[in-house]
């Protein structure tokens, strides 16, 4: 037998390594949204998700979290929207206005990549310290503001990575029929737009699992906030106060694990499916 | 402003981080002639025509002294609302094509939309429809006016680029080696484009093919190592060069 040489087996062994890891990844995803799925649909009712806790919540199954799924969409898509309108215009400030390689651009994006390391509860620890100075209660509009600052790290990293992919030929190309920079942004944010709106969305589906962030400045209540002020319910915080309880609910927390799944999950298709309809004529 | 304007090059230099790319430039660019600018890789050729249409402001670090003139205005100390008009009459075929993230309709509509250009739907339809057919693309593509232009061949795009630049009514039409990314066939329907044209249009062209060079060129502009070495009639240069730089480049003993 011909003997084969070394490239082509490091090469098969090296390619059996990425499919192995590939499939543990693969196999990670589809075990926990799997369990979710099948624990969460035998243990969901539809009083959990039509009607907010019951006098009795705490020793049986009266009432639903209504309060929770209401409280955490009522907190991450203004925070969704605060973030986008805060994070595009710094985007395109870096990359467009001012140089990629400018100063303050670089200071720009240092202070974000340093942000975006910063864990959620250090976010929620120095908001709650801001609140308590200015004597603010925990509220929903303590919940909003903090996620918006959570999330525009996340966006804004994104977008600095989705402006690099713009060709210098399309900028030129628009520069060179006589556009102003601000006719010239619009172009381009055509062709960043769907990369903006996936990062966006990706960010909200971190944010709406982050149970650190909102545990002191959202607050919890049983029932669904009826102005800024008020302290709201959020999923996660449903779930980790379910959880921590002498006696668990874990079918509530199944119940709430599957709600927060498919809210994520119906955001990223809607993401995707925006971003295809925009995309139609890009490059 | 009239359309007897030419432009021209006067003692222009430019640095980007104090190295020198471009020293003491002097062209002018004859009109309804095609004018090709040739010499080797790295010699600022291409540098040299993103100054024509001042699209330096996008480079790091570059500093610029000189002038280049359109008529009697200097485009490199134009004022913006000056400067936005100076670049519509000054068109540009890049190296690679790229349509804008539009409709075909709209890439050629585009320049005429920001500049206020025929307001009337019906106006920009015959706009459209006459700089498409000037650039041969019209039969092709009339069917599907209003798809993405990403989706057309590099060739299409390219006739794309260029209907794009003349729908905004150019006086000049910059082509930095606009046949290089093309196949020999879309290569030659660009080329035959440029001299047509050029009874209507100013054409200053890179390339980097001596052949095409040879084929189209008026006039034509050695640069090497961003000095002008010689300058002057087609002809005449390819026949008997003045240098002897030049006589060495044209027979091939350095590109």
């Amino acid at each position: 037998m011909k003997k084969i040489p070394a490239k082509y087996i490091e090469e098969r062994v090296m390619k059996v390594l990425m499919i192995l890891c590939s499939l543990l990844v693969l196999a990670f995803v589809v075990s926990i949204v799997w369990t979710i799925f099948v624990k969460g649909i035998k243990s969901i009712s539809w009083e959990m998700i039509s009607q907010v806790p019951g006098k009795e919540w705490n020793t049986s199954n009266d009432g639903g979290f209504l309060n929770a799924i209401l409280g955490s969409l009522m907190v991450v898509l203004p925070a969704m929207v605060l973030g986008a309108a805060v994070s595009i215009p710094v985007v395109v400030y870096m990359n467009l206005y001012l140089r990629r390689s400018h100063p303050l651009s670089y200071a720009v994006r240092l202070a974000f990549d340093v942000l975006y390391g910063i864990p959620s509860i250090v976010y929620g620890a120095f908001a709650f310290t801001i609140m308590v100075l200015v004597g603010m209660r925990a509220s929903l509009l303590g919940g909003i503001v903090v996620t918006t600052f959570l999330m525009i790290p996340m966006m804004i990293r994104s977008g600095d990575e989705i402006s690099k992919s713009v060709p210098d030929e399309m900028v030129d190309a628009a520069y060179s029929l006589g556009a102003t920079k601000w006719e010239t942004l619009k172009v381009i944010l055509r062709q960043v737009l769907p990369g903006m709106i996936t990062a966006a969305l990706l960010a909200v589906g971190k944010a709406i699992g982050d149970a650190a962030a909102v545990m002191f400045t959202a607050g919890f209540s049983d029932a669904v906030p009826q102005s800024l002020s008020d302290p709201t319910a959020t999923l996660p915080l449903a779930i980790f106060n379910w959880i921590i309880m002498p006696e668990p609910f874990p079918d509530r927390c199944y119940g709430a694990a599957l709600v927060l799944t498919i809210i994520v999950l119906i955001l990223s298709l809607a993401g995707r499916w925006l971003g295809s309809r925009i995309t139609r004529n890009n490059i | 402003m009239t359309l007897n304007d030419s432009m021209s090059v006067r003692d222009l230099s430019l640095s980007i981080e104090g190295q020198p790319i471009l020293k003491q430039i002097n062209l002018e660019f004859p009109k309804n002639d095609i004018t090709c600018i040739i010499g080797p890789s790295g010699c600022g050729k291409s540098t040299l025509l993103k100054c024509l249409n001042r699209l330096t402001d996008n480079m790091d670090n570059v500093s610029t002294s000189g002038g280049v003139y359109v008529g009697e205005q200097n485009i490199l100390t134009a004022k913006e609302a000056e400067l936005l008009e100076l670049r519509r009459r000054i068109g540009l075929i890049p190296q690679r094509p790229c349509p804008l993230p539009m409709s075909i309709y709209d890439n050629v509509a585009y320049g005429c939309r920001i500049h206020g250009l025929h307001s009337r739907r019906r106006e920009m339809n015959e706009t459209v429809e006459k700089y498409l057919t000037a650039v041969g693309l019209w039969d092709e593509v009339k069917d599907r006016l209003h798809k993405s232009a990403a989706r057309l061949s590099i060739g299409q795009q390219q006739r794309l680029c260029l209907a794009r630049s003349l729908a905004v009514e150019p006086d000049f039409i910059l082509a930095d080696e606009a046949t290089s990314a093309l196949d020999p066939i879309s290569s030659k329907t660009v080329e035959d484009l440029f001299v047509q044209l050029k009874k209507d249009y100013t054409i200053i062209m890179v390339t980097h093919t001596l052949s095409q060079a040879q084929r189209i060129a008026d006039h034509v502009v050695f640069i090497y190592l961003g000095e002008v070495i010689e300058s002057g009639d087609a002809k005449q240069f390819f026949s008997s060069p003045e240098k002897e730089l030049t006589r060495k480049y044209l027979s091939g003993s350095f590109s």
